[in-house]
């Protein structure tokens, strides 16, 4: 015996090693569905030291990585700041008005969700991470982000970019998490196809693929169009960008559907900042909801600014002799309220401007009032028609006209210095 | 590829390292391996914790210490992974042990004796990682040998370019 040992000595011992593995897989795969079930506590335990001696190190890499490249950036090549601050402040405005613009669909489609009782969930909350580790195979396209449990993370998280959806939180750790990609074969989530509305299942392939399975022939399916979330797999919220079709195949191990390749919206090769959404709810959050107001207010400043000859810059500011504005000029203000224009040739279908309502209630109350006075009274002279101004209030082209009560009239004139001259009403 | 006879193969020393370079070295080929594929995505391509169990394994000589080495080096890329612990470990510990006994029968310091081995290794490696995921976990898995011969020639190329960076870090007897 002692020298049957002795003479197979290592390959008994690599037998050892190998059962020992194999007894720890069968455990381990135990339950169905292996690749995206839970670890084991033990399993977890071995996961959490290695992620816990490699995670530190890569993000040392990626902070010097960083500061080199933060170098460069913030003082080498700061050539075009300024123009690009002013695309962008472009770029803002014209969202800014798409957001106005859209506003009135989004509370539309919320008050229709209501009546259905449907259940969509926005956006709460997000925590930026950055990517700081792979799993190192291509048989595994999972990620290491340099955030976990102490920043509020857990299990089954949506991880997003800007562009589109990356992936879910497979596994937490203290101070780093593990994201599992939507390229790989272990994922899926519940997509709809965005103009034909048709529902799939989007799950990654071996060769790090997307594609959406179970699609009959006969579907209309053309190579451009977008998929989003469908928010049926209760993971991730409803309508986030996921990628576009690029073609559909057959599917031979599910004939006779089809397959619909689709590439993803999300760079997933080439991932540095991603976001981790923790909080979700059923409305729509207050930080949105008073983007949105405020959008709607600033759309109506842009647009009103870009009218020629209505421009209300400091340089149209009223000065008074010393060179500061006069009271009530102040160019930081904000837009006076609107004033609508008046029609220079008024029918029976031009709305009614206050003066004439004036005079109307006026004559109505007393008949005398609408003559014009004597000078010596201190009262302006009636005019039927105001002059339409070039200084006129540019939010008044903007915003849609309402007659003004008798009442309202002065009050409003009193704040807007620039506003036609309003006729006084004799009771 | 050259066969070394038996008075040869006794004159052959196994070559020492400093115990820090025989766990740093592994350490960083684990971590350069999770962060390198972040700058360049086909990185995955290349497995350097492979590389190093084989170089450590064909150096020592010692089909013992490879078959360990090797499975800790594949536990760890295992425990990086969201596979189930085991699977190159398994993988590693086999091709640790069977280079270690190469190492003992054939002269291993020759580039191009370093590339066959390499290229041979890999595909072993690639085919014990497919069997295991398929036929012991069930789990979907395709074999592609054009992506596994490209991998393999990849791997071979590097390793010949690290075994000679690594032959600097023997101990001297």
């Amino acid at each position: 015996m002692e020298s049957f040992y002795s003479r197979y000595r290592n390959v008994l011992l690599l037998v050892a090693l190998l059962l020992a593995q194999v007894i720890g897989l069968a455990v381990q795969v135990r339950r169905p569905a292996a690749a995206d079930s839970k670890d084991a506590p033990q399993v977890r335990l071995i996961r959490y030291w290695v992620t816990g001696i490699v995670s530190p190190l890569e993000e040392f890499f990626l902070w010097t990585g960083h500061g080199i490249r933060g170098a460069w950036h913030g003082y080498i090549n700061l050539r075009g700041v300024r123009s690009q601050n002013q695309l962008l402040q472009a770029e803002v405005d014209r969202l800014r008005m798409e957001q106005a613009a859209l506003g009135e669909d989004v509370r539309q489609g919320q008050r229709l969700q209501a009546l259905l009782n449907f259940k969509q969930q926005y956006i709460y909350q997000t925590v930026a991470a950055q990517v700081i580790g792979t799993s190192g195979t291509d048989r595994s396209r999972v990620l290491y982000i340099d955030k976990g449990s102490k920043d509020g993370l857990r299990a089954d998280m949506p991880v997003i970019t800007p562009d589109g959806v990356v992936g879910k939180v497979r596994d937490v750790f203290g101070h780093s998490a593990q994201v599992l990609e939507i390229n790989d074969a272990a994922s899926g989530l519940g997509v709809i196809l965005q103009s034909t509305r048709l529902r799939g299942i989007l799950r990654g392939t071996a060769e790090g693929k997307t594609e959406i399975i179970n699609i009959l022939p006969d579907e209309q399916i053309q190579p451009g169009e977008a998929v989003i979330t469908s928010g049926g797999d209760q993971v991730y919220p409803r309508g986030l960008p996921v990628g576009v079709v690029e073609r559909v195949v057959s599917d031979p191990e599910r004939a006779p559907y089809m397959a619909v390749l689709v590439r993803p919206d999300a760079k997933l090769s080439r991932l540095e900042e991603v976001l981790v959404i923790t909080q979700m709810g059923s409305v729509l959050p207050a930080q949105e909801e008073s983007d949105l107001i405020s959008s709607e207010q600033r759309a109506a400043d842009v647009l009103a600014q870009r009218l020629p000859g209505q421009d209300t810059g400091p340089e149209q500011t009223k000065l008074g002799p010393n060179g500061k504005p006069l009271p009530g000029q102040d160019p930081n203000a904000p837009p006076p309220p609107a004033q609508p224009p008046l029609p220079l040739h008024p029918d029976r279908f031009s709305p009614p401007n206050e003066a004439d309502t004036a005079t109307a209630v006026g004559a109505q109350t007393a008949p005398d009032a609408a003559m014009p006075q004597p000078a010596s009274t201190g009262k302006k002279p009636h005019r039927k028609h105001a002059p339409i101004t070039p200084a006129a209030t540019p939010a008044a082209n903007a915003v849609p006209a309402q007659p003004t009560t008798p009442a309202a009239a002065p009050d409003s004139a009193a704040h807007d210095s620039t506003a036609p001259t309003q006729p006084e009403v004799q009771p | 590829m050259a066969l070394l006879d038996h008075n040869t193969r006794e004159e052959i020393r196994q070559h020492r390292f400093h115990p820090v370079v025989f766990l740093l070295v592994p350490f960083f080929a684990i971590l350069l391996q999770a962060y390198l594929p972040l700058r360049h995505a086909s990185f995955t391509l290349v497995d350097l914790p492979l590389c190093v169990t084989v170089y450590f394994a064909v150096s020592r000589r010692n089909p013992v210490s490879g078959a360990l080495l090797g499975t800790g080096i594949g536990l760890a890329q295992d425990a990086l992974t969201h596979f189930p612990l085991g699977i190159q470990g398994i993988t590693k510990a086999v091709a640790g042990y069977l280079a270690a006994s190469v190492g003992a029968r054939i002269d291993v310091d020759n580039p191009g004796t370093r590339f066959l081995m390499m290229f041979f290794f890999t595909l072993l490696d690639s085919l014990l990682r497919y069997l295991i995921v398929r036929l012991l976990l069930n789990l979907q898995m395709e074999w592609f040998l054009g992506h596994e011969l490209l991998r393999a020639t990849l791997n071979a190329l590097v390793a010949v370019i690290m075994f000679a960076f690594l032959d600097r870090l023997r101990q001297r007897e």
